[in-house]
């Protein structure tokens, strides 16, 4: 019953405008805010770190990176992976080349270099779309893991051909290397979840976002109101890379620890954020949450239920998940193309009139 | 060359300018086939100008070289006394020409709110950080756009509505919302393709007061395409008349009416 905007009356536009024009929804933003930031990481231990928190917020970042790209922007992009991996590798040289700089600082800036890749490897888009587009997307994916392959100034030379992130410290605490505390580990992850949704949430609230979305929706009428198409879509691979990069980053350095390129962001990964964007939905912040949480969610599900609860062999269980996956991404695509944030959209629609549905 | 200074007062007593879009000589190519063949008219300051003809004719080609999707061959482009060299579409929009389309070209996945103010877009100057941080500049200038956006609302009275998906409206209010994106821009020149193609006799009427009421309050001048003669002769000032490319009258509704070529070219002509 207190899900309503009636009575609720704005008197500015900036009122009007705001992300969360329900009072309700705004006093959930902020608890979820408060438990996130002040509850959990008093609770967390090594297997909800590991498991379950930390993945959903570094795949949270991904998603809402290629969310920006291809639901906002319309482009579709199969280069997640290939972009996660330059935020990786910028964050391991940065972290070698100047061992005393801030981790926080070495994150930005494999975001920041990730963004220039990625409009590099933009540019393609001013001529093609759609399909072929995803295409040249594809052959960003297979060149940049190749090249961190081949090479060895990439990887310091190691003869693994691994990156293993040293230990880092920020304010005194580990976030990188073995030593690491789940809780810090968690609490660096969301420091730049939180950071990266407002930041997204601004851009595609103002000017550069309805442009965007007007590329996205009719780029003739965008280009006959005055968007510039190679800066909107430019803008939008930078961008869109540069929370990649930052996911890259963490995912390398605080989350696994030690990658081998091919193996953590091959072709799947670029699969995986984009299935997050789908089913949490194109073109919503929300939705890059739902679906990172969804997907992250989901396995850890599958396997609690089918090898703990019902004590089926894993290997079964483990091809179950890839049906389930693969089943659930079909029945999104035909029943919600919009994914879980326009489920949520309808559910907060019929809860304002809830119960007089008239 | 016409007179720039030359201006003068309507019977209904709107102010008609200079010379604000001048096209000399335009000539149009696609392949071997020739869309436009030296066509020279002029738009004046405030009036509402019609462009007319049968299907075919070469109208909305000409609309597309106005707005810059075309750069013809041949001619020249001059408008506010300056020859335009070649430009990209959302080049010419920053000079302060609008169009709308003839098949509605609204941005379906966004709010009525967002598809107009998306027409302010060159108003708008915020850098990209600005505008991530949503900094005093950004959100001031969120504000005072949208306070422009919300008179352009009261104006075509789609307050009701301003929140809802273009994709859930009527034809008729999509197009409406089309021409308010396309008034956020506060053009000089707004071009209209066929605003009124497809409507009924009251939204016709409805449309044809707006644009008369953006020409009178707003001092907009506009350019249009329309089939329906009865609206061409009602609203506009002069007309252009095209068939098969060329500029077969040039007038008054009242002279074109009377032009032998173009009743010749609507209702055809015995060949003996």
């Amino acid at each position: 019953m207190l899900y309503r905007e009636a009575g609720d009356f704005k008197t500015t536009y900036k009122a009007d405008s705001q992300t969360f024009p329900i009072a309700f929804d705004r006093w959930r933003y902020w608890a979820v805010l408060a438990v996130a930031w002040l509850v959990i990481p008093f609770f967390i231990n090594d297997y909800w770190a590991n498991a379950i928190l930390v993945p959903f917020l570094i795949y949270a970042i991904a998603a809402i990176g290629l969310n920006i790209l291809t639901g906002y922007c319309g482009q579709v992009s199969l280069g997640t992976g290939g972009f996660m991996a330059v935020g990786a590798y910028a964050v391991y040289k940065l972290m070698t080349v100047f061992p005393d700089v801030s981790m926080l600082v070495h994150i930005v800036l494999a975001g920041a270099i990730t963004a220039v890749v990625g409009a590099l490897f933009g540019l393609p888009s001013l001529r093609i779309k759609g399909f072929y587009l995803a295409v040249a997307t594809l052959a960003a994916q297979f060149f940049l893991v190749w090249l961190f392959n081949k090479v060895p100034w990439f990887y310091n030379y190691s003869a693994s051909g691994q990156i293993s992130a040293p230990e880092r410290f920020v304010f005194g605490q580990a976030v990188t290397g073995a030593n690491t505390a789940p809780a810090a580990q968690y609490l660096i992850c969301l420091l730049f979840v939180t950071i990266c949704a407002i930041l997204a949430r601004n851009l595609t609230r103002g000017t550069i976002g309805r442009s965007w979305m007007a590329i996205r929706d009719m780029d003739i009428a965008a280009e006959i109101i005055g968007v510039d198409p190679l800066k909107a879509k430019l803008t939008a691979f930078a961008v869109s890379s540069f929370f990649i990069g930052i996911s890259g980053a963490l995912f390398f350095a605080v989350y696994l620890g030690a990658v081998e390129v091919g193996e953590a962001f091959g072709i799947n990964k670029s699969f995986l954020v984009l299935f997050m964007c789908i089913i949490g939905g194109l073109g919503s912040i929300f939705g890059s949450f739902a679906g990172a949480a969804f997907l992250v969610l989901l396995p850890v599900a599958l396997k609690v239920l089918g090898a703990d609860v019902l004590g089926w062999p894993t290997q079964i269980v483990s091809h179950l998940q890839l049906v389930f996956v693969g089943g659930l991404i079909m029945f999104f695509l035909i029943k919600e193309p919009h994914g879980l944030a326009q489920l949520w959209r309808l559910t907060k629609e019929k809860l304002r009139l809830w119960p007089f549905p008239y | 060359m016409k007179d720039i200074a030359d201006s003068h007062v309507t019977a209904d007593g709107r102010t008609i300018g200079g010379v604000l879009m001048d096209m000399r000589g335009i000539t149009l190519r696609f392949g071997g086939v020739e869309a436009i063949k030296d066509i020279s008219f002029d738009i004046r300051e405030g009036e509402i100008r019609a462009i007319i003809g049968p299907n075919g004719a070469g109208k909305s080609s000409m609309l597309n070289v106005i707005s810059g999707f075309y750069n013809p061959q041949e001619g020249e482009v001059w408008f506010r006394g300056e020859k335009r060299p070649p430009m990209k579409p959302y080049q010419v929009a920053r000079l302060g020409i609008a169009r709308t389309f003839q098949n509605i070209a609204l941005f379906e996945g966004m709010s009525v709110l967002d598809n107009i103010m998306t027409g302010r877009l060159t108003h708008m100057k915020a850098g990209m950080l600005a505008q991530a941080i949503w900094t005093g500049k950004a959100e001031r200038e969120e504000t005072e756009n949208r306070e422009a956006v919300e008179r352009i609302i009261d104006f075509l009275e789609i307050q009701a509505i301003r929140k809802t998906p273009v994709s859930r409206l009527p034809y008729g209010l999509k197009k409406r919302v089309e021409l308010a994106r396309a008034l956020a821009a506060e053009p000089k020149l707004l071009l209209l393709d066929e605003p009124m193609a497809g409507m009924n006799v009251e939204e016709k009427e409805d449309m044809s007061r707006y644009i008369l009421d953006v020409n009178d309050e707003f001092g907009t001048t506009v350019a249009l395409i329309e089939h329906d003669m009865g609206v061409v002769m009602d609203i506009s000032d002069r007309v252009v008349v095209m068939d098969y490319g060329r500029k077969i009258g040039d007038g008054t509704p009242s002279e074109v009416r009377n032009n032998q070529d173009v009743i010749d070219a609507y209702l055809g002509v015995a060949h003996d």
